[in-house]
């Protein structure tokens, strides 16, 4: 599903070169549950983005759904985006103006699918995921739990292979972001690849492969899960 | 994306900033209302000016004795001869052009008036039955001037309204008799109350047969002969026609001064319509200023809303998308703005024409479109630099700004 191969990323922040990523080599298949944990600035958002087709790599080869998308135009990048990436993000990112069944309708609106397919898919978004009564609240009217449902909803309307999650329980309590992952677990039956980069070792060590990164680069990939 | 997601994800966000939005609009339609106000009060002025004209008669030509000359003295001023006058058969030959349709002679002079007790000065225009259609007059009671031989020399008189008003007041006065001079004459008519009409107040004149005002005032010579020409083509043809019957009846002496109303109005037609232009250019700049306020509160979007963008960007929408949704937004905004403005301008004209009727204001129809086209222009021309701003944002930077 995805493949990296030498994938460096470098960033040049003044006059001097900064790695961020160095010689990155990562396969994951559909259905795997990878978690993605290190310090501060080991490059594990980089990696994320680079996944999520929100970056591109300054060497090193990306392979995603069997096609090269190394050196996609900006336009072929988000056509890629919108049809095989979803993300969930630590701060939900919700449209404050738009009730949440139009924020879970923004990917489909944004890919042109026709009006009657998006509300049918919409209505069962909602649905799957416990807002059908919320469905008209807008985010500032729902709880963070709520919010980051409609934010997983969001990001499973256009059916994506891979499913990017970064620090999805950062702003939830432990009983809230414990319902988050469980929803997010289930999308990996679905032969979902689901990538969760966190800090946190009790989120990290549910996933059934870990990944440690330090000054970017791998310095673990274990297999198994603690949990 | 399709076209009616774009407009309504954009009137979305536009309803999302309800003040910025209603300020923004505000000003557009601030700048239209003017555009279309001053151009309809200059097209106004114009039209007024025209209407003063035709007022006067439409398609009329004016022969006057004497040949205004730049060319120094003539021979004639030398051995103390004045021109030649116009007489009442020069003016019936005129009608032999087939471009002329209706002549008036006019013969102008003071008298006075009485009537029982009352008298005073008045100015007496003799004339024939045509003047009444020629000059656009109306009659208030009674008849005009009887048709027929302008030779006839009927003791019978129109009086203008105010005159009628001083020497009757509410009494009768069709059929009652009044001196003019040494002779007595009948009124069989009275004008209606008209006021002036450049430079010529028909209420406060005697209008008398013009062989009868010869008699009166002892002359044989005509003040003006008004002609009116079958057509607006035929005025040329009209003028010509005229200078030629005269130079040969006048024994081939160009003594007689042909001039158009047309030619006096086509000035006064150049001159307010550049006057509508230059006002209607400086409302555009109104226009223009609500434009760059427009780009200004568009880029203040771009950076309130960069996460927005950024998610837009991560949920799979192209560069190009992103500038549709903020083009999209700067035309609703501009064009909603300007059809309020066509509508305030509608109103404000309204407004004007109530309190000066005879002015007629009303904004042309090219100054309304130009209005509008500015003013939907000047909106997507302003919006091109915030759109393409927000089409640029990295999405890892402006998701990650919090």
């Amino acid at each position: 599903m995805i493949a990296l191969s030498q994938v460096s990323r470098i960033f040049a922040v003044g006059d001097q070169q900064v790695a961020a990523l160095r010689d990155i080599d990562l396969n994951i298949a559909a259905g795997d549950y990878v978690s993605i944990m290190g310090p501060s600035g080991s490059g594990k958002s980089t990696l994320l983005n680079l996944i999520g087709l929100l970056d591109r790599p300054s060497s090193g080869t990306y392979r995603l759904d069997g096609g090269n998308v190394t050196d996609l135009t900006d336009e072929q990048q988000a056509r890629a985006r919108s049809e095989k990436v979803g993300f969930v993000f630590q701060a939900f990112h919700l449209v404050p103006r738009l009730t949440a069944a139009m924020n879970i309708e923004l990917p489909l609106i944004l890919a042109g699918i026709p009006a009657a397919e998006r509300k049918a898919r919409v209505a069962q978004l909602l649905d799957n995921y416990g807002l059908a009564d919320r469905a008209d609240h807008r985010p500032d009217q729902l709880s963070g739990g709520q919010r980051q449902r409609v934010a997983i909803a969001r990001a499973t309307s256009m059916h994506p292979a891979v499913l990017l999650a970064d620090e999805p329980t950062g702003n939830l309590d432990q009983a809230t972001g414990k319902e988050v992952m469980n929803l997010l677990e289930q999308l990996v039956a679905q032969q979902v690849a689901l990538i969760v980069v966190t800090h946190d070792p009790a989120i990290g060590g549910r996933a059934t492969r870990q990944v440690r990164m330090v000054d970017g680069q791998i310095i673990s990939d274990t297999r198994g899960s603690s949990s | 994306m399709k076209l009616p997601d774009i407009l309504l994800f954009a009137s979305g966000s536009l309803r999302g900033s309800r003040t910025r939005t209603l300020l923004m609009m505000l000003a557009m339609s601030i700048g239209v209302a003017a555009v279309v106000v001053l151009t309809g009060l200059g097209e106004g002025a114009r039209r007024y000016v025209i209407n003063q004209f035709s007022s006067l008669g439409t398609n009329l030509v004016i022969v006057l004795p004497g040949r205004t000359e730049t060319a120094g003295l003539g021979p004639g001023m030398l051995l103390g001869q004045i021109p030649r006058e116009l007489s009442l058969d020069d003016a019936q030959a005129l009608l032999r052009s087939r471009a002329i349709g209706r002549i008036a002679p006019l013969t102008v002079g003071s008298s006075e008036i009485s009537q029982g007790a009352l008298n005073r000065e008045v100015v007496v225009l003799g004339s024939t039955a045509e003047l009444l259609e020629i000059r656009h007059m109306s009659l208030g009671q009674g008849q005009f001037l009887p048709a027929g031989d302008v030779h006839s020399s009927e003791s019978v008189c129109v009086l203008g309204a105010k005159i009628k008003r001083e020497l009757f007041g509410q009494q009768q006065a069709i059929g009652a008799r009044v001196r003019l001079g040494d002779r007595r004459f009948r009124v069989i008519g009275v004008m209606a109350s008209q006021g002036e009409s450049m430079g010529f107040n028909t209420d406060d004149l005697v209008i008398i047969p013009v062989a009868s005002a010869h008699m009166l005032f002892n002359t044989s010579g005509l003040f003006r002969i008004l002609v009116e020409a079958k057509s607006r083509d035929a005025i040329q043809r009209a003028v010509s026609d005229a200078e030629q019957i005269l130079f040969q009846r006048h024994n081939g002496e160009r003594d007689v001064t042909v001039i158009t109303q047309d030619a006096v109005l086509a000035t006064f037609d150049r001159i307010l319509r550049a006057l509508t232009l230059a006002v209607g250019g400086i409302a555009a700049i109104s226009l223009a200023v609500a434009g760059i306020l427009i780009m200004n509160v568009m880029l203040i979007a771009v950076s309130q809303r960069v996460k927005e963008i950024g998610l837009l960007k991560a949920l799979g929408a192209p560069a190009a998308q992103i500038r549709n949704l903020f083009f999209a937004e700067a035309i609703l905004l501009s064009g909603i703005g300007s059809v309020a403005g066509l509508v305030l301008g509608e109103i404000g004209t309204r407004v004007i024409a109530q309190i000066y009727p005879s002015l007629p204001v009303a904004a042309p129809w090219w100054a309304v479109l130009a209005a509008f086209g500015t003013a939907l222009g000047t909106g997507i021309l302003f919006s091109v630099w915030p759109a393409r701003r927000a089409a640029r944002l990295d999405p890892v930077m402006a998701l990650a700004r919090s």
